[in-house]
């Protein structure tokens, strides 16, 4: 019942905000009745749309988080009104800190390696060679497997006893690592899985991106004598700064939700040694025999405002080079 | 003037779009799911959830299911789930009116359930619990009420490759205690075998795994750090520090675990009533022996099985028909048709228990450690248990992957156990 007053209330602002535009496009005479309600009915769909499909779950989610949704409260819809107790608890938890320093090394070390293997592969596809097309399409592979799939099969080639890894590292008379079971190296391995996993998202955009970038540059800087690298540093990276940006803007907003390629893999442990707060709120609300809703609201939250955060860097930076 | 003729079908048709949209947002919130869609018109679709995704639609299980439908003249649509996204799936239903007519859940997940009041008891459905086995019953009690009933119970013990025991010149009959198992997994290692697998994975299926050491310390779940709780994890992580047991056990789930005691390499594998019929199979022969307690006799282990369970309806008149899918299920007969159907899930009285055992005499150690096994719930834990076990998971995960000694993971444990249990 709440919701449904929320949502008509929303509609109503919205539309208003809708119908203040509508002159500026025509300010030379009102628009008949019968137009401004054809134009409101084409607009309303994508309106009900918003509301229904991000609106809601948002304002839900907050919801969420400001209860103490137990599960008996969740079912009986009386939960109390705790504040901002689930974030101060959260912040204070152990697995807190451990989460944070996770979730920054996992989302770095992942972007930066994900987008300099996408590059070098960008820039090595871009001269046309036989077999350009398979290979490039061999890429994507990874892109398309389920993850459920890809997930296992890393799991099941870094296990300790009977991977392929380790006895691949026997045969060569290293010592095998504990992959997955090690708190020292397990953030490593669910890394290295997702790096594999984001090269071909990066390889296609940044792919497309040097399609953009006229050859006649290239062709006029062979003229002038530059050298390969000369040409990467003067052309083909400046030129391809805004791809870059929404790549790795894109790529942070990614990695930051990723939950199934961890939950897969190690279920955030041993312990809490490959927990992020993506797989932190995911093991509050569906990893325990007792669904946690409140706290793994808080947790999604504060990933949307981390995520806000680098939507808004990303939009301040585009402006400035606009200007 | 075709134009504006145009326009003015797009705009009734973006009307029409977003009324038949809300329309059907405000209906998914009232009627959505079949229990409640077809109370009003009294219809015959019965809906019933259970957690084996495994068993699809032209399982035995599937017609077992169907079976108790026709038995009470309806059609049983049957859901499945996995086990932790049922106790969701319920929750969500509950809240929205939709609850199933009945559902089959895991024992552990039952009080948190029951303590939403979504579940009806016993006593409302006029259903007779006292034959049920005062220990497997104990997981559907709360505060003198009974919320359901046992179709079947498994529990864990140690199977054995009996191949690399008689190489090793072990006896599993002189398996008495916690010493006499780590000497003969010395023994083994030194033969050029492994010794010992289990499921040290961080969920549920890990405290499972952990509890009969736990319990067959004499440690209690409200003290999770307690010198008798920290010997068993010390048991485990000593295990797999001496290569006594792999290293995968930190992430092994009991069918990984399983994979690995079928590669004929390791001499035990701790695992449970439901891989009887699969050890058969085994390309080596294989016996069982229930977990020791650490000075000797067996270790209560867990219980592990399903529930029948009937959530509140709106139309309580609803409930004849399902009292009368309950009955089928949990009849002797019916009990013994689950238990083979599943090999193998021991029935929950003596009657069953009987009649099971009179088809098939092997399972005889089976019925006795269901005899002696504990509910994990039970001591009055009920809804705290979860919480708890969450801790000791991690403690388990913790102490085996060496980030802390086996008293000082199971210290943190119960420091966030006592303050999420408050």
């Amino acid at each position: 019942m709440e919701s449904l007053t929320t949502t008509v209330g929303t509609t109503r602002r919205t539309a208003g905000a809708t119908r203040t535009g509508a002159p500026a496009v025509r300010p030379d005479r009102r628009p008949a009745a019968s137009t401004r309600w054809a134009a409101f009915a084409f607009i309303a769909p994508l309106i009900a749309y918003l509301l229904v499909f991000y609106a809601y779950p948002l304002y839900r989610n907050i919801d969420l988080s400001l209860h103490d949704y137990t599960p008996r409260a969740f079912v009986q819809g009386n939960a109390a009104w705790v504040g901002l107790k689930n974030y101060t608890d959260i912040v204070a938890s152990t697995t807190f800190s451990k989460a944070a320093l996770n979730t920054a090394a996992f989302v770095l070390i992942s972007i930066v390696f994900q987008y300099a293997i996408g590059l070098a592969l960008a820039v090595f596809f871009r001269t046309s060679f036989r077999l350009n097309g398979v290979l490039r399409g061999m890429f994507l592979v990874p892109w398309l497997l389920p993850l459920i799939v890809s997930g296992s099969s890393w799991a099941w080639m870094l296990n300790s006893d009977n991977g392929i890894v380790n006895s691949v590292l026997r045969t060569f008379g290293v010592t095998p690592i504990n992959w997955l079971t090690s708190p020292h190296w397990v953030l490593w391995s669910v890394i290295i899985a997702n790096i594999w996993l984001g090269i071909p998202f990066n390889l296609v955009i940044l792919y497309s991106g040097l399609q953009n970038i006229p050859g006649e540059l290239y062709e006029a800087a062979a003229l002038d004598g530059a050298n390969g690298r000369q040409q990467f540093r003067r052309i083909t990276f400046p030129l391809l700064r805004p791809v870059s940006a929404v790549t790795i803007l894109l790529g942070l907003i990614y990695t930051l939700k990723v939950v199934d390629i961890i939950w897969i893999m190690t279920k955030g442990g041993p312990g809490d040694a490959s927990t992020t707060f993506a797989t932190w709120s995911y093991r509050e609300a569906f990893g325990t025999g007792q669904p946690d809703f409140s706290p793994a609201a808080a947790v999604g939250n504060l990933l949307i405002v981390i995520a806000l955060v680098f939507g808004f860097v990303y939009l301040h930076l585009q402006r400035r080079q606009e200007s | 003037m075709r134009i504006s003729t145009h326009r003015r079908a797009l705009g009734a048709l973006g009307i029409a779009v977003t009324v038949a949209s809300l329309a059907a947002c405000s209906s998914s919130a009232g009627t959505a799911g079949g229990a409640t869609a077809s109370a009003a018109g009294g219809s015959k679709t019965y809906t019933w959830w259970d957690p084996y995704p495994q068993h699809d639609a032209s399982s035995s299980w599937a017609k077992r299911v169907q079976s108790c439908g026709d038995a009470a003249g309806v059609t049983v649509q049957r859901t499945a789930y996995d086990t932790t996204a049922l106790t969701n799936q319920a929750l969500l239903a509950a809240q929205e009116g939709t609850a199933p007519d009945v559902i089959l859940l895991d024992n552990p997940a039952v009080s948190t359930l029951a303590d939403t009041g979504m579940l009806t008891t016993t006593d409302e459905f006029g259903l007779d619990t006292s034959k049920i086995d005062p220990n497997l019953l104990a997981a559907g009690q709360m505060n003198g009420k009974t919320y359901g009933i046992p179709i079947g119970a498994n529990t864990l013990a140690l199977y054995y490759n009996k191949t690399i025991l008689d190489a090793a010149g072990i006896d599993p009959t002189s398996i008495k205690d916690w010493d006499s198992l780590t000497a003969a997994l010395q023994k083994v290692k030194a033969a050029g075998h492994k010794g010992i697998t289990f499921a040290g994975i961080g969920t549920e299926e890990g405290s499972f795994q952990f509890l009969p050491w736990f319990w067959g310390a004499g440690a209690k779940l409200t003290q999770l750090d307690s010198p008798e709780a920290t010997s068993a994890l010390q048991l485990w992580t000593d295990w797999v520090k001496q290569g006594l047991a792999p290293n995968s056990v930190i992430q092994n789930s009991q069918n990984t675990t399983w994979e690995e005691f079928l590669t004929g390499d390791f001499a035990f594998g701790e695992n449970g009533t439901w891989q009887v019929d699969a050890a058969k199979k085994a390309k080596f022969p294989t016996g069982v022996i229930t977990i020791p307690a650490k000075t000797g006799g067996a270790a209560p282990a867990p219980t592990g099985g399903e529930f029948i369970e009937m959530p509140v309806q709106k139309d309580t008149k609803r409930y004849a028909t399902t009292k009368k899918i309950v009955d089928c299920m949990t009849s002797t007969d019916g009990m013994v048709q689950t238990a083979t159907t599943f090999a193998y899930y021991i029935p929950p009285t003596a009657d069953g228990q009987q009649a099971l055992l009179a088809k098939d005499s092997s399972l005889q150690p089976w019925v006795d450690a269901v005899k002696a096994a504990k509910g994990r719930t039970s001591d009055n834990l009920g809804t705290k248990y979860p919480k708890i076990s969450e801790q000791l998971w991690t403690a388990v995960q913790n102490a085996l992957s060496g980030s802390a000694t086996p008293a000082d993971a199971l210290k943190a444990a119960q420091q966030k156990a006592a303050a999420a249990t408050k």
